[in-house]
């Protein structure tokens, strides 16, 4: 089972979004930067099936220079390769980024294509909820989005997805393609070892020609807030009657 | 004269609260482009659940289409849009939206704008659009420009509140497109019913806990409170990554978006990703040590303090009424 994971490096903001003067990014000079979450999980997804199947865990990002922090974080939780694809940091859109992304894989993969394809079911940031789409399109391959539990049969692939009652079950004919969402496993921590390994990893370049799609970002904007006055019901185990009061009035009691 | 399509999901003849959202936008775009207007769905079960809309339209039939196929389905609505030459094409973007119209947009090779909440301007340069839509699950806005001829879109969830059938029944007409039996590859082969109950969406009060709490058998505290208020527990992605609380249970921009008439966030911060999932509560009481925590800020009401000995006196002080 060779596996390659598309993930994608996005700033973490904390308590509230600053936005630059230009309004055009995310103030993140006091900001980390992690993997969007559904992508972290899929890496899991791929390192487990790995575990279990043999084979080779590949990720891969489209990002600038300091992307490469995300890909030494997925060697230190099992990745066996990582792939740079150089980009700047403005803001690519989901057609110009998925085609960006088949340039390299077809690149990567040569005669021999990679059996599973794993995307996040929509990036941290930008939410487009269509690179993995548009990918599995252009390569000819099945996908399905919103995945929430995978199993290798033979040469199917066996999704699941999340449904209001329960959930449904898709089998894909491998090679496939699917966008996993947060909570399809608990990714692990990175050990020790695995940190060690992450420092020395090598780093592979696959460069990809930057082709504008239809849709610019202009510039970003906030949400109008609501502002509330917060009424403190008091401190400690004092509050009690006071929390019971609120709990009648909503007519929980 | 400018045709505009709405594709409306139904779920084996079934239509979700929230299917017919996207119709909203839609009208009034019709009205001011001065546009005809038309509806596609898929499945002739979906015929009896969206005649009485009172739009024309189409229902889209195949043998292949006999159950949700994601692949078939954006084939099908693409040719549908190349045969009667529809140049906007909107749905709403829940799950099966936002995936069927990127599966259509990818087979036709146009851009896809995911999540309108306002279509701005339809007068920009060389026939540009400019919309207003979400990103970060609703932390952020951007303004986009759209440059294509055709112009498709998905429109954000719970933005427009789904309009009142007009009672006429529209005529919709059948169309059979062409799709290969292959592309049953992607289509449900079995459906499992989990058990019914309660859930994070449903629940009239959500017990919440992240960090604060401290660890998964701290959590009792807030299942008994939950238990006695006939609510559900749930929590902050640091509760579901430390492995305390199952993914089912996350609030937030990757969790569950909830509204409950109350949400009491027990040792939470209140991270942008948290507050999308839980500002759509009618009241939010916050238990927090730090004062100025964002989600304490934020609340509508909150008591200072270690969340252990609050819940303990809030359960005690409950039990003890006559
Ligand atoms: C792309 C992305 C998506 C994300 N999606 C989600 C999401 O869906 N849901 C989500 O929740 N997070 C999400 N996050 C993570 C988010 O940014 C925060 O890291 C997370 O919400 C913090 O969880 P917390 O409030 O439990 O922990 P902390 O931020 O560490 O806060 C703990 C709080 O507990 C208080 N506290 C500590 N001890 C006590 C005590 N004894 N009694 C009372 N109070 C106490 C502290 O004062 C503090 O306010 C996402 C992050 C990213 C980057
Ligand atoms: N710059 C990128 N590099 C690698 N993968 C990406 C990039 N942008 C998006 N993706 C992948 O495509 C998925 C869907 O992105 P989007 O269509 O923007 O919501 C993400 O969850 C990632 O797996």
């Amino acid at each position: 089972m060779n596996i390659l994971v598309c993930v994608k490096r996005v700033p973490a903001p904390g308590a509230r979004i600053v936005l630059t003067d230009d309004s055009q990014g995310i103030d993140t000079r006091h900001l980390g930067f992690t993997t969007s979450p559904h992508e972290e999980c899929a890496v899991e997804a791929a390192v487990q099936l790995k575990e279990r199947h043999g084979g080779t865990t590949t990720v891969l990002t489209l990002g600038p220079p300091d992307a490469v922090e995300q890909l030494r974080y997925s060697v230190s939780v099992g990745a066996d390769r990582v792939v740079l694809v150089p980009a700047d940091s403005t803001e690519w859109d989901p057609q110009a980024t998925a085609s960006a992304l088949v340039e390299a894989i077809k690149d990567l993969e040569g005669d021999s294509p990679f059996d599973l394809i794993l995307f996040g079911n929509e990036s941290a940031d930008s939410g487009g909820y269509q690179v993995g789409i548009r990918v599995a399109r252009a390569l000819g391959r099945p996908v399905i989005s919103g995945l929430k539990g995978i199993e290798i049969d033979g040469d199917q692939m066996v999704g699941r997805r999340e449904t209001d009652e329960g959930f449904e079950v898709y089998r894909l004919p491998m090679p496939a393609i699917a966008a996993a969402k947060e909570g399809i496993t608990l990714p692990r921590y990175p050990t020790l070892p695995g940190r060690l390994k992450s420092r020395r990893a090598e780093i592979h370049e696959v460069p990809a020609e930057m082709t504008p799609g239809g849709q610019e970002m202009v510039s970003l904007l906030k949400p109008a807030e609501e502002v509330t006055e917060t009424v403190i019901l008091g401190h400690g185990a004092e509050a009690a009657p006071g929390v019971v009061r609120l709990l009648e009035e909503v007519g929980l009691l | 004269m400018t045709r505009i399509l709405v594709f409306v999901d139904n779920d084996r003849g079934t239509l979700s609260p929230s299917a017919l959202e996207a119709l909203t936008p839609a009208y009034s775009l019709a009205d001011s482009l001065d546009a005809s207007l038309e509806l596609a769905t898929v499945g002739e079960g979906g015929r009896a659940a969206l005649e009485p809309v009172g739009l024309g339209g189409y229902v889209i039939s195949h043998p292949v289409l006999s159950d949700y196929a994601p692949e078939a389905y954006g084939d099908a609505l693409a040719q549908l849009v190349s045969e009667e030459q529809f140049s906007v094409v909107i749905s709403l973007g829940d799950d099966r939206g936002a995936e069927v119209m990127a599966h259509m947009a990818a087979v036709l090779d146009q851009p896809l704008v995911a999540n309108v909440t306002e279509i701005a301007d339809t007068e920009g340069p060389d026939g540009s659009w400019e919309v207003i839509r979400v990103r970060w699950g609703g932390s952020l806005l951007e303004r986009a420009r759209l440059r294509s001829d055709l112009k498709f879109l998905t429109i954000a969830p719970h933005t427009f509140p789904a309009p009142e059938p007009n009672g006429g029944a529209g005529p919709l007409t059948t169309f059979v497109p062409e799709i290969p039996d292959s592309l049953a590859r992607t289509r449900v082969v079995e459906r499992v019913k989990l058990a019914e109950g309660l859930t994070l969406a449903t629940a009239p009060v959500v017990v919440s806990g992240g960090r604060g709490v401290g660890s998964a058998e701290n959590f009792a505290i807030l299942e008994e409170l939950a238990d006695l208020l006939g609510g559900v527990v749930g929590c902050s992605r640091v509760a579901t990554n430390n492995g305390w609380r199952p993914h089912s249970d996350q609030v937030g921009q990757t969790g569950t978006r909830i509204a409950p008439d109350l949400y009491i966030a027990c040792g939470i911060s209140g991270a942008v990703q948290h507050w999308v999932g839980c500002m759509a509560s009618k009241q939010i009481l916050a238990i927090n040590t730090d004062p100025e925590a964002p989600l304490v800020t934020k609340a509508d009401y909150a008591v200072i303090g270690d969340l252990h000995e609050i819940l303990a006196a809030v359960i005690a002080e409950i039990k003890a009424r006559p």
